[in-house]
C-alpha cells in the first residue's frame, strides 16, 4: 500500500512516468487494454529468459500482493453481480407484484428476508443487489470517457504546447476553481433541462461527471508527455523519420500511460460516489431507477426506527470504492519503479 | 516576492471572470421561466413580471447580461435574490456559519492528523502504524453523506453525545458535522504527514543529530518535524479553502445554514444571482488559498525563490 494519499488535485502517480521502462515489450504490451497484461508474462516463468518489461515485472509483483488479490476477488463478485444479479437473488425488485407495501420497513430476519424490506415492501437484499449495476456503469463509462479525453487532449498540449497548451490550461484552471459537487450539480440542471436530455438518467449523469473528470487525466498525461518526449528512444525516432502521430501513438502514449490507469482506477471509486452523492442529493438517478444513493436518501428519513435501510446501501457502496482504491494502490506499489 | 504576488493576481481574474461567466452561462441557460415560477398558482399580472425581468435585466442576450453583472460586482454590488434581498446580505449571514464549520474541521485535521501521522511516522510498522494506514484507507473509501449519517446514527441516536442536526447547541453542534467534513482530508494528513516524516528520517542531518546524543524527542521535535511538516502545512492551507466551499453536503445532511446549502437551495430554485455570487466567492476563495500555500511554501522553504 503506497502512502502517498489519492488525491485528485495532486499528480501523486505522476512519479511512475519519468521511470517508465522504455523496452518495446512496454510499448507494444500497454498499447492494449491492461486485460493484455497476463499474456506478457508468459514467457517469465523461464529462468533467466524473463522479460524485463515494465507491464511483466509488476503482474509479477500483483500476484504475490494479497490485498490486490482481495480487491480483485471483491471487483469480480461486484461485476458478475452487475451483469448477472439473478444469480445472487430470484427476486427482481422490479417485477410486478414483487412488493407488499405491508412489508414495508420491516427490518432483517422478516419472513426470512436477510435485509428485510425497504419503504416500498420490496426485497431490501435484492434491490441493494440490482444497484451495483449502475455504480458500476457509471463508474467504469465516466473514467474511460474521462481518460479518453484527457489523454488526447494531454497529448497534444504536452507535445504540440504552444497556444493549444496554454488554451486548455486556462479552461482546466476555471473548471478546477469550481467545487467539483457544485459543478456537477450546475451542470446535472442543465443537462436535465428539456433543452438537452428532459431528463436525469444514466447518461446525463455520466456526461455532467465526464465533463469535470477529464482536467486531473489531462494534467497527468500531459506532464508525463513533456518529460517522455526529451527522452533519447524519442529523438532516435524522429531521426530516423517518425512522424508525429507515429511518435505519439507508439512511443509516448504507451509509455506514459500508467500513472493514468493509476489514477484511473482509484478515480473509479471515486466517481462512483460521486454517483451516489449526487443521486442522494436529488440531483443524479431518479427513481425508478435503482441506485444505492437513492436508497441511501430515501432512508435518511427512517434512521431512528430503520437504520437498516441506511446500513446495507452504505456498506456495499463503501466496500465498492474501497475496492477500486485498493486496486488502484496496488497497481501504483506495482509501476513504480522506485518502490521495488 | 511582491512581483510574484502581484503577477499571481493578475493571473486570477481572467480565471474569475472565465469561472463566473461559465456559471452565469449554466444558470441562464437553464429553461423554464424564473419570473413566472415567483408567483406560483396565481400567476403575477404581466405588468410586474415584465417590470420585474426589466429590473433583473432578463430581457437582455447573455453577454450585456453579464457585462451588467460584472460592472455592478466591480462596484462591489453582487446584485439582489427574487425576494429583493441583496446577495450580499445573504453571504454576510452565511459565511460566519460556513467559516465556524470549516475551522472546526481544520482543527481536526490538524490535530487528530497531525497526531496520526506522527505516532505513525515514529514507529515505523508498529501495530499503530498499521492501524493507522488501514483506518485511514477506510475513511477514504466511504463517501462523506454515509459518514455523516453514521456519524449521526452512532453518536447522535445511539449516544446521545451531539444533537444530530441545526445549530441549537452552540459549538457542540458543530462538532459531529466538523468532523465529518474533516475526515476525509484527515486522512490524508495523517497520512502525508507519516511519509513526509519517515523520509526526514533518513537524512543525514537526523543521524548527526542522533549521534550527538540529543534525545529522542528532540531529534523528532525540534529538527525532523520542522521539515516534514512543510508538505502537511501548505496541504492544510489549500484544504482550509476546500473546506470553506465544499460543504454542500455536511451541510444538507446536518441542516445547517451555511453557504453550501443557500447555494444548493439556489440553485434548485435558479435564483441566478445568488448562484453566480457565491460561486464567484468559491472560486475567488479557491485562488486566494492556492496564492497563499504557493508563498507559504517559499516563505518555509528556503530552497524555495519565485524570482
Amino acid at each position: 500500500m503506497s502512502d502517498a494519499p489519492p488525491d485528485p488535485r495532486n499528480a501523486s502517480a505522476s512519479s511512475v512516468a519519468t521511470e517508465t521502462h522504455p523496452s518495446p515489450e512496454a510499448a507494444t504490451g500497454v498499447g492494449n487494454a491492461p486485460g493484455t497484461v497476463p499474456e506478457l508474462t508468459a514467457g517469465s516463468g523461464t529462468g533467466d529468459l524473463r522479460q524485463a518489461s515494465l507491464w511483466s515485472d509488476a503482474w509479477r509483483q500483483l500476484r504475490k500482493n494479497t490485498l490486490f488479490l482481495i480487491a480483485s476477488a471483491m471487483l469480480l463478485v461486484l461485476t458478475v453481480m452487475s451483469i448477472a444479479p439473478q444469480l445472487f437473488t430470484s427476486i427482481d425488485p422490479r417485477a410486478r407484484g414483487a412488493c407488499q407495501l405491508g412489508d414495508s420497513r420491516q427490518g432483517p430476519g422478516t419472513n426470512g428476508a436477510w435485509f428485510g424490506y425497504d419503504t416500498f415492501g420490496c426485497d431490501y437484499y435484492s434491490t441493494v443487489i440490482y444497484g451495483a449495476r449502475v455504480s458500476m456503469i457509471i463508474g467504469l463509462v465516466v473514467v474511460g470517457g474521462s481518460m479518453l479525453i484527457g489523454v488526447f487532449l494531454g497529448a497534444l498540449a504536452g507535445y504540440f504546447g504552444g497556444w493549444f497548451d496554454t488554451v486548455i490550461a486556462r479552461i482546466t484552471d476555471v473548471i478546477y476553481g469550481l467545487p467539483t459537487i457544485l459543478g456537477a450539480i450546475l451542470l446535472l440542471q442543465l443537462l436535465a433541462s428539456p433543452r438537452f436530455f428532459g431528463e436525469r438518467n444514466l447518461a446525463t449523469v455520466s456526461i455532467a461527471l465526464i465533463l469535470l473528470g477529464w482536467l486531473t487525466f489531462m494534467r497527468l498525461f500531459r506532464s508525463s508527455v513533456i518529460s517522455i518526449k526529451e527522452t533519447d528512444y524519442v529523438s532516435a525516432a524522429r531521426a530516423m523519420g517518425a512522424s508525429n502521430s507515429r511518435i505519439i501513438l507508439k512511443h509516448i502514449v504507451p509509455n506514459g500511460l500508467a500513472p493514468v490507469l493509476v489514477y484511473g482506477t482509484i478515480a473509479v471509486g471515486g466517481i462512483i460516489a460521486a454517483e451516489a452523492t449526487l443521486s442522494f442529493l436529488g440531483i443524479g438517478l431518479q427513481q425508478p431507477a435503482i441506485s444505492w444513493g437513492l436508497q441511501i436518501n430515501s432512508a435518511q428519513n427512517y434512521i431512528r426506527s430503520s437504520p437498516h435501510l441506511l446500513f446495507f446501501p452504505s456498506v456495499f457502496l463503501s466496500v465498492t470504492v474501497l475496492s477500486f482504491i485498493l486496486l488502484g494502490d496496488a497497481l501504483r506499489d506495482a509501476l513504480d519503479p522506485k518502490l521495488r | 516576492m511582491a512581483r510574484y504576488i502581484a503577477r499571481r493576481l493578475l493571473l486570477a481574474i481572467p480565471v474569475l471572470l472565465g469561472a463566473s461567466f461559465l456559471i452565469f452561462a449554466m444558470v441562464f441557460a437553464l429553461p423554464g421561466d424564473p419570473i413566472r415560477a415567483l408567483g406560483g398558482d396565481r400567476p403575477l399580472p404581466v405588468s410586474v413580471q415584465n417590470e420585474l425581468r426589466e429590473q433583473y435585466n432578463l430581457d437582455d442576450p447573455l453577454p450585456v447580461q453579464y457585462a451588467k453583472y460584472v460592472g455592478a460586482l466591480a462596484q462591489g454590488d453582487f446584485g439582489q435574490d427574487f425576494s429583493g434581498r441583496p446577495v450580499s446580505e445573504i453571504i454576510s449571514e452565511r459565511f460566519p456559519v460556513t467559516l465556524k464549520l470549516a475551522t472546526v474541521a481544520i482543527l481536526f485535521e490538524i490535530v487528530f492528523g497531525l497526531l496520526a501521522g506522527i505516532l505513525a511516522g515514529i514507529r515505523r510498522k508498529s501495530f499503530f502504524d498499521s492501524l493507522v494506514l488501514v483506518s485511514t484507507t477506510l475513511i477514504v473509501s466511504i463517501p462523506v453523506f454515509v459518514l455523516g449519517f453514521l456519524g449521526q446514527y452512532v453518536f447522535g441516536l445511539r449516544l446521545g453525545l451531539f444533537p444530530i442536526a441545526g445549530l441549537n447547541d452552540g459549538l457542540r453542534s458543530y462538532l459531529l458535522p466538523g468532523f465529518v467534513l474533516a475526515a476525509l482530508s484527515l486522512a490524508y494528513v495523517a497520512r502525508l504527514t507519516r511519509t513526509s516524516l519517515v523520509e526526514n528520517l533518513r537524512n543525514d542531518y537526523v543521524r548527526t543529530a542522533k549521534a550527538k546524543g540529543l534525545t529522542p524527542a528532540s531529534v523528532v521535535g525540534k529538527h525532523t518535524l520542522r521539515n516534514s511538516l512543510i508538505p502537511v502545512v501548505t496541504y492544510l492551507g489549500a484544504d482550509f479553502g476546500l473546506l470553506l466551499s465544499g460543504a454542500i453536503v455536511t451541510e444538507g445532511i446536518f441542516n445547517i445554514p451555511g453557504l453550501g446549502r443557500a447555494v444548493f437551495d439556489a440553485v434548485r430554485s435558479q435564483e441566478g444571482a445568488v448562484v453566480v455570487g457565491i460561486v464567484t466567492l468559491f472560486v475567488f476563495i479557491y485562488i486566494f488559498f492556492n496564492l497563499l500555500v504557493d508563498v507559504l511554501y517559499a516563505a518555509l522553504d528556503p530552497r524555495i525563490r519565485y524570482e
